[in-house]
């Protein structure tokens, strides 16, 4: 079974400690963290986004263990196909040069992105989308010469009408 | 509830000054939460243990490790330093809470006395529910003082929790089916068994079909080792027929087991030619380790009672088939003590005496290593909860603790920790506890001076590079009991092993019988680590 990128949707307790859980029980069970990203949904559930590189197998333990832990209230699997799956990234690019600063600009636009931040010797541009797409846009702008990146990691939801939610008892 | 007090726990122990429950002062905070495991063991209640903060809750930790691997319910409530110095690396301050979360099925820091009531009740359902484990209670010194006008809430709720489903009639349909297509069935029977108080159940289907049962470790008593389906153990020191009958199996329906290594060998290679129901409780254990032909989610009680009535639904009771009378004939065959070595006195022989001389209800516990080998292989589990044994993590020094709480929890049943000289000394300070607080039980220490074990594993796999194992048979166990203000005894025959015993459990008070057996003894069968069933190794 091929390992591939793999993106769980999961709800959990909004409180301190629930991180430091989740994180521990990867560790433990030595699957390997590509990214991970949470923020609140209301004031006593957060959404945590986890992507992870593995096999069918694996994913289905991750799955599981996750269901486990007491704080973790939902967990589904969101299949690429199915899902719009995003990941914001800022990325600081040198502009020594003022020629190529138009070239800059002008990548940033037909990459749907935008630019920030512009200083004398570098500027910043925010872009969103799939990994892939961020992966490509950062290889163009190599070139120029890339400072500085941040990247949220992958945040996700299910296409159609579906949802993941905290289900009645 | 055994503990220990301390500087961060006084508060607590302070209100247990005028409580009705009782306390039992422990010398050692890891033998206070084995004994609290031996209490829930034998019960089926929630054990309880108490420990200041810092050395007291680090010392916890191994018993709450047992605990956790072992699925066995217990609260452990440790002192915790002011709020306002957590974080300061204060005197007697351990962060127990990031130590204990992986080996505790959850744990809670109340930060004001409000929370108390709901975290204690949650903590004492969450460690008796769904598959059940240890719950640590961490109280800071101010929270445990703190005066509060409180409402205890009737019910709790934890919202990622589901524990105790009904099976699915579907899963449980489809399993009934495979059973009983299939020709060479066998039940392979865990813990879970016991936890959930299925024996009945599991009698009853396994009656109904004609089909052997063989447990786990942890499965020992869950299906009475008298009986005549009954095969014993399976795994890394299996009986010889229960590997055979294994070997020989179509199907294996595996209830409330988690297939650890130590039952498997090689996950590869166990038992390729059969297929695997796999029943559980807890859904992350199906395919972690083993693959599973078909799943059914449930406790064994209710997964055992469904089945069969699926079962009988679609079938007639047995009568003789081919398979059982191959089942006959191999346990026949196959029912030998094995070879011993030249001691006077023989490790399996002792254990059958000593099954002459207990009641079938009373309860024996185990050390970890050659005691608790041949304990499982020649000691016969008559009824459950009636052989206390650290399965998961193996704790040296849990038999005897572990043995306390089981007396605690069955104070009218004799309870007897089968003992190797290498772990008793490990925890061998509960003497006091034991002598003081009146909890008497009797510990035989199979003496060989080596770390048994260890010693045979060197033998066979390190071409008898004995290292690290020699004990030199100090301390006189005799004199030691003696010291503590218990009885001691010295064996050199069976007569005078049986004589022991039944004055131990006559007279009621704590004994140690010391029984002098050859450092060279191996405990067989044998599965060579990483092996498979096939390699069984038998003298």
């Amino acid at each position: 079974m091929p390992e591939q990128r793999r993106v769980i949707a999961t709800l959990v307790e909004h409180k301190p400690g629930v991180l430091f859980r989740v994180s521990g029980l990867f560790r433990r069970r030595n699957f390997n963290i590509e990214s991970i990203s949470v923020g609140p949904v209301d004031p006593e559930t957060a959404r945590m986004t986890i992507t992870i590189n593995a096999d069918e197998n694996t994913l289905r333990q991750v799955v599981e263990q996750l269901s486990k832990l007491l704080d973790v209230i939902e967990v589904t699997e969101l299949r690429s196909s199915k899902a719009v799956i995003r990941e914001l990234a800022l990325i600081k690019v040198t502009t020594q040069d003022p020629a190529k600063r138009s070239d800059v600009i002008q990548y940033a636009n037909i990459f749907r992105g935008r630019v920030v931040d512009v200083y004398a010797r570098s500027l910043i541009v925010e872009i969103t989308g799939t990994p892939d797409k961020i992966d490509a846009f950062i290889e163009l702008m190599q070139e120029f010469g890339v400072r500085e990146i941040a990247r949220t990691g992958i945040t996700a939801l299910s296409r159609g009408f579906e949802a993941l939610e905290v289900k009645g008892r | 509830m055994f503990g220990i007090p301390g500087g961060a726990n006084i508060p607590l122990c302070d209100v247990l000054y005028e409580s009705p429950i009782r306390w039992v002062l422990a010398r050692h905070e890891q033998c206070a939460a084995h004994m609290a495991e031996g209490y829930a063991r034998a019960s089926g209640a929630v054990g309880v243990c108490v420990a200041t903060s810092g050395p007291g809750a680090t010392n916890l930790v191994t018993g709450i490790a047992d605990a956790y691997m072992d699925s066995t319910p217990i609260v452990a409530f440790t002192g915790q330093v002011p709020r306002a110095m957590v974080g300061m690396d204060a005197f007697q301050e351990a962060d127990i809470i990031g130590i204990s979360t992986p080996v505790t099925k959850y744990n809670f820091q109340p930060r004001s006395a409000n929370e108390i009531p709901e975290v204690v009740k949650k903590a004492f359902y969450l460690a008796s529910t769904g598959r059940p484990g240890p719950v640590l209670v961490d109280l800071p010194k101010d929270v445990q003082t703190e005066v509060s006008e409180i409402e205890f809430p009737e019910k709790v709720v934890v919202r990622g929790y589901r524990p105790n489903r009904d099976p699915d009639p579907l899963q449980v349909k489809k399993a009934a089916e495979m059973l009983l297509e299939a020709e060479r069935p066998v039940i392979l029977a865990g813990g879970g068994v016991v936890n959930a108080n299925a024996t009945a159940e599991l009698v009853s289907l396994a009656e109904y079909l004609l089909t052997p049962v063989e447990t786990t470790l942890m499965g020992k008593g869950a299906f009475p080792e008298n009986h005549p389906l009954s095969l014993g153990l399976l795994g890394m020191h299996g009986t010889r027929m229960s590997n055979a009958v294994t070997l020989e199996a179509d199907l294996i329906l595996a209830v409330g087991m988690r297939f650890s290594d130590r039952t498997t060998g090689n996950p590869r290679e166990f038992a390729a030619g059969a297929k695997i129901i796999h029943m559980d409780i807890d859904s992350a254990e199906i395919g972690k380790n083993i693959r599973a032909d078909h799943a059914v989610v449930s406790d064994a009680k209710k997964g055992l009672r469904a089945l069969l009535s699926a079962v009988a639904e679609l079938a007639a009771r047995r009568q003789d088939t081919v398979w059982s009378k191959r089942v006959r004939e191999l346990k026949d065959q196959l029912n030998g003590e094995g070879k011993t070595n030249s001691s006077p006195l023989s490790p399996p022989k002792l254990m059958k005496h000593l099954r002459e001389l207990l009641p079938s209800e009373g309860i024996v516990t185990t050390e970890v290593g050659q005691n608790q080998m041949w304990a499982a292989l020649h000691f016969q589990a008559l009824t459950p909860r009636t052989y206390i044994t650290s399965g998961g993590l193996g704790t040296m020094g849990f038999g005897f603790p572990a043995a306390l709480g089981a007396k605690v929890a069955k104070p009218s049943t004799p309870v007897v920790d089968i003992a190797g000289d290498g772990s008793f000394i490990m925890t061998e300070q509960e003497l006091a506890t034991s002598v003081v607080e009146k909890i008497p039980v009797l510990v035989t220490v199979l003496n060989n001076s080596v770390l048994g074990m260890v010693a045979q594993w060197q033998r066979l796999f390190y071409n008898r590079r004995y290292f690290g194992v020699n004990l030199k048979g100090v301390p006189d166990f005799a004199k030691l009991a003696d010291a503590y203000g218990a009885e001691g005894r010295r064996v050199e025959s069976y007569g005078d092993f049986r004589r022991a015993v039944a004055e131990a459990v006559r007279s009621e008070v704590t004994t140690v019988i010391d029984i002098p057996i050859s450092p060279e003894e191996n405990v067989f069968p044998m599965i060579p680590p990483g092996k498979s069933l096939k390699d069984m190794l038998w003298e």
